[in-house]
């Protein structure tokens, strides 16, 4: 041990080693590297600085507020205040106008359309998608087929009271699980699904009674999807006889239907983000191609 | 001595006593066996009760079989090295490692194609990415940790471990700990901290294990036959006892019942965000910093066979980090309910701490001076300095982004995922690659690696991987801050958060990739580590360059 102490020095560098190895590694007595230190005062005269001028050490009671009286809480505030006054003017002009005139001032359906679509992407497009192609049970927005009506005010109810929540303005529409409920057995459903697809010109499944579907359909359907299968707006009964399938087309996806039932869902958006914010959704959603 | 009698053969107190204790909780954990009504906490303590078992089986079989007397601390006035445990720990190190990043690969592809969740709860990215978290920090780099520092404290110290079964405890009772925190990720026990997430009971048994690895750490440092402690048992001393007391204070929880995994942590609100990010926060400053500079300081001087550059710089920048990296924590916490008083303290001693981060940086990368030209050779001392080069950078990074006016737009954004990742692929996953590749040969008596060519396609493949990596996490996060702070003149948000994530979609096939490469390197050095120990093949480091010129 004591030869290890023994003043040393690297030959290679020529610097003094503190003299202790371990295994072998010797240290270096070389100085702390000057740019190193003066950069280690600099953050720390920085960070006194900053102690300064903004809230920092905490106190017996409170802590220190710094020169600038600067906090977060206000500053959000100023910043939310900012953004409230840029629009306020043309929200204002949206909350007094009539929804059905908005499409005539183009100042007004200009900013009108850029709020409906920030609202869109922020509330909407989780179910709907982005762009308002929908997805499989929920709605597409973009064709011209409504469950619950593409006039515009008809859109803004929707929006505003949502589909099968407890509003009591809230849409409601239930398909009853014929199946589950025991009020069809499983080859009425088979037929009646058969019978359902050639309303819109498909293929009957095979080993299945097309014409005993239709009488199933005459006695069990029509209250709500009409005679035809066109639907009913009032009963939000979605329309049978077209090419759009709001959860699928194939023989086993309208055997579920028919079988457990549907039933739709969506928020009564007005309690939450407000009338002028509604109005705007339903001014945009209306614009995106199937308005009526 | 020939004549002399053979000394009586005892079961010594510390194998009876754990045996006593390890019987007493497998009793236990088999009454709970029977009792509890969570599926997943059944499962846990018929393991406790299996591995408590077993461990008694394996003391008595051990006592049965071995001498008289324990092994000696010194042969023939030599240190008689107890490197078992240490062996132990290595293996376990690369085994959790490919585990961990295999998981880390599947959850990369996940965020790519959500279908990869296969609508299977133990298999979704929620219960994934703890796994992955917790598989390469307290899985990998806690066995590299363990072996490494139970390595380096009996060389360093001239002195075998102290304790006979007390090692062994430690390296197989933080492995079970391990299995006990994995499986119960994937039944969904989880008490829903970040980088905390096991519950109580698996929290005690931690306690247990690491109490008993800080008595074996510093009671060997105690008997050392050196005159001072040598700088890299400094690093481990403070990751040890920090990462103790930081287990205990984030960790505090109260169970429902000794028959439920469920507990209730006994902070509450931004006081338990502010506890949970000093947790947080120091398990990279205590864990993945300290620690590992701590596996630095021994394996770059040794491996390079130059001094430490400066022992003066080492001891200032030792205490400057452990004095302000404790303050740091509220960083994470910006713009939040956190009081703005915390957050400036956090902010200010963050940025306070470039400097001696840097320090290690320094030692690290001057202890090279002399030895340079070894980079081109030898592909081990290269991934270390490679790493060291990456703490540099993350270490920069880090105080950069917990500046407020920088983290308003990092926060929350893949920034963070790939600031993390320098540091966890490039730093920590290097340095411990290195320390393996050092200490394989060292403790089998092999006379090198199997292939010096296999660590270098580990190194150039991984590297890539690595640079593909952050590059696409910087990429993303900063588009992603960008995106989800951009107004319109009429004042409405720009893009909506769908569109935002969206955007990120060519970011993580890259970053997917990126850790494919980073795997393909991994699974190289599992090979090569593979055939080191069960052949005798070696490649001989070649010759730099004739003996370094002295100083003229």
């Amino acid at each position: 041990m004591a030869e290890q102490s023994k003043p040393h020095v690297d030959e290679y560098t020529g610097v003094d080693t503190t003299g202790h190895v371990w295994d072998g590694i010797r240290e270096l007595n070389k100085p702390l590297p000057r740019w190193w230190l003066w950069i280690f005062y600099a953050t720390i005269v920085w960070s006194i600085g900053y102690w300064v001028v903004y809230p920092s050490w905490p106190l017996i009671t409170g802590h220190l507020n710094g020169v600038l009286g600067w906090n977060s809480r206000t500053a959000v505030l100023e910043d939310l205040k900012g953004l409230q006054d840029l629009r306020a003017p043309m929200v204002n002009r949206l909350a007094d106008a009539e929804i059905a005139g908005v499409a005539d001032d183009a100042e007004l359906l200009d900013f009108t359309m850029a709020f409906g679509r920030a609202a869109f992407g922020d509330n909407c497009a989780p179910c709907h998608g982005a762009g308002g192609g929908g997805a499989v049970g929920y709605p597409n927005l973009i064709d011209d087929d409504w469950i619950w009506g593409g006039q515009i005010d008809e859109i803004r109810h929707t929006i505003a009271y949502g589909v099968g929540n407890d509003h009591p303005d809230s849409r409601l529409g239930i398909m009853q699980a014929f199946g589950r409920d025991e009020i069809l057995d499983g080859e009425q459903i088979a037929d009646v699904a058969s019978y359902v697809r050639t309303l819109s010109g498909l293929e009957p499944a095979p080993d299945t009674d097309v014409e005993a579907g239709a009488v199933v359909f005459a006695e069990n359907c029509v209250d709500c999807h009409g005679e035809e299968g066109l639907g009913d707006h009032e009963l939000g009964a979605p329309n049978l006889a077209d090419a759009i399938w709001l959860f699928g087309s194939d023989h086993a996806t309208i055997t579920e239907t028919i079988q457990n039932g549907r039933q739709g869902n969506m928020p009564a958006w007005e309690e939450r983000l407000g009338a002028t914010t509604v109005t705007a959704l339903a001014v945009y959603v209306h614009s995106l191609g199937g308005g009526e | 001595m020939a004549d002399a009698p053979l000394p009586v053969k005892r079961m010594t107190f510390g194998e009876a006593g754990v045996a006593a204790a390890l019987a007493i909780l497998a009793v236990a954990a088999l009454i709970i066996t029977g009792r509890s009504t969570d599926a997943g906490y059944t499962f846990h303590a018929f393991l406790f009760t299996i591995a408590s078992a077993l461990a008694v089986l394996l003391i008595v079989n051990r006592y049965m079989s071995r001498p008289a007397e324990l092994p000696p601390r010194e042969i023939d006035g030599r240190p008689n090295y107890n490197m078992g445990p240490v062996k132990f720990a290595t293996i376990a190190s690369l085994f959790w490692g490919v585990a961990g990043f295999l998981v880390g690969l599947v959850i990369a592809l996940q965020l790519a194609f959500p279908v990869l969740n296969f609508d299977l709860p133990w298999f979704s990215f929620g219960r994934m990415r703890p796994l992955h978290t917790s598989a390469v920090i307290f899985a990998f780099g806690g066995n590299a940790l363990l072996a490494t520092s139970l390595y380096v404290v009996q060389r360093t110290s001239r002195a075998r471990l102290v304790g006979d079964l007390a090692p062994w405890f430690v390296v197989l009772g933080y492995n079970f700990f391990i299995v006990i925190a994995g499986t119960g990720y994937l039944l969904g026990i989880t008490q829903s901290k970040e980088y905390a997430e096991p519950e109580w009971y698996a929290d005690l048994w931690l306690t247990v294990v690491w109490v008993v690895y800080f008595l074996v750490f510093l009671g060997t440092i105690m008997k050392r036959r050196e005159p001072h402690i040598y700088v890299a048992n400094w690093f481990f001393i403070a990751f040890i006892l920090t990462v103790a007391v930081l287990h205990l204070g984030n960790g505090a929880a109260v169970p429902v019942s000794i028959f439920s995994p469920k507990s209730y942590i006994i902070w509450a609100g931004v006081q338990d965000a502010m506890i949970q990010w000093w947790y947080g926060h120091n398990a990279v400053g205590f864990f993945l910093t300290a620690g590992f500079l701590g596996i630095m300081y021994y394996f770059i001087p040794k491996r390079a066979e130059r001094p430490v550059y400066s022992y003066r710089l080492s001891v200032v920048h030792f205490w400057a980090l452990i004095f302000l990296y404790i303050w740091a924590g509220p960083h994470h916490l910006h713009y939040t309910a956190l009081p703005d008083w915390a957050q400036t303290l956090g902010m200010t001693f963050s940025v306070m701490l470039w400097m001696p981060s840097w320090g290690g940086m320094i030692n690290g990368l001057m202890t090279l001076s002399g030895a340079w030209d070894k980079l081109r050779t030898d592909p081990v001392l290269r991934m270390m300095v490679v790493s060291v080069a990456f703490y540099g950078m993350s270490t920069f990074e880090g105080p950069l982004m917990s500046v407020k006016v920088v983290n308003s737009l990092s926060h929350y954004t893949d920034w963070t995922i790939g600031h993390v990742h320098s540091g966890a692929l490039g730093w920590v996953g290097y340095i411990s690659f290195g320390a393996i590749y050092c200490l394989v040969p060292w403790l089998w008596n092999k006379k090198g690696l199997y292939s010096l060519k296999l660590v270098n396609w580990h190194f150039w493949l991984s590297s890539l991987g690595i640079v593909l990596y952050i590059s696409s996490m910087w990429v993303a996060g900063i588009l992603q801050g960008l995106m989800w702070r951009a107004y319109t003149s009429l004042g409405f948000l720009e893009f909506s958060f769908v569109e935002t994530v969206e955007a990120m979609n060519p970011f993580y096939l890259i970053r997917a990739l990126g850790g494919l490469l980073f795997i393909a390197g991994v699974a190289l050095m599992v090979i090569n580590i593979w055939l080191t120990i069960t052949t005798d093949r070696y490649e001989e480091l070649p010759e730099a360059r004739p003996a370094a010129a002295p100083a003229g």
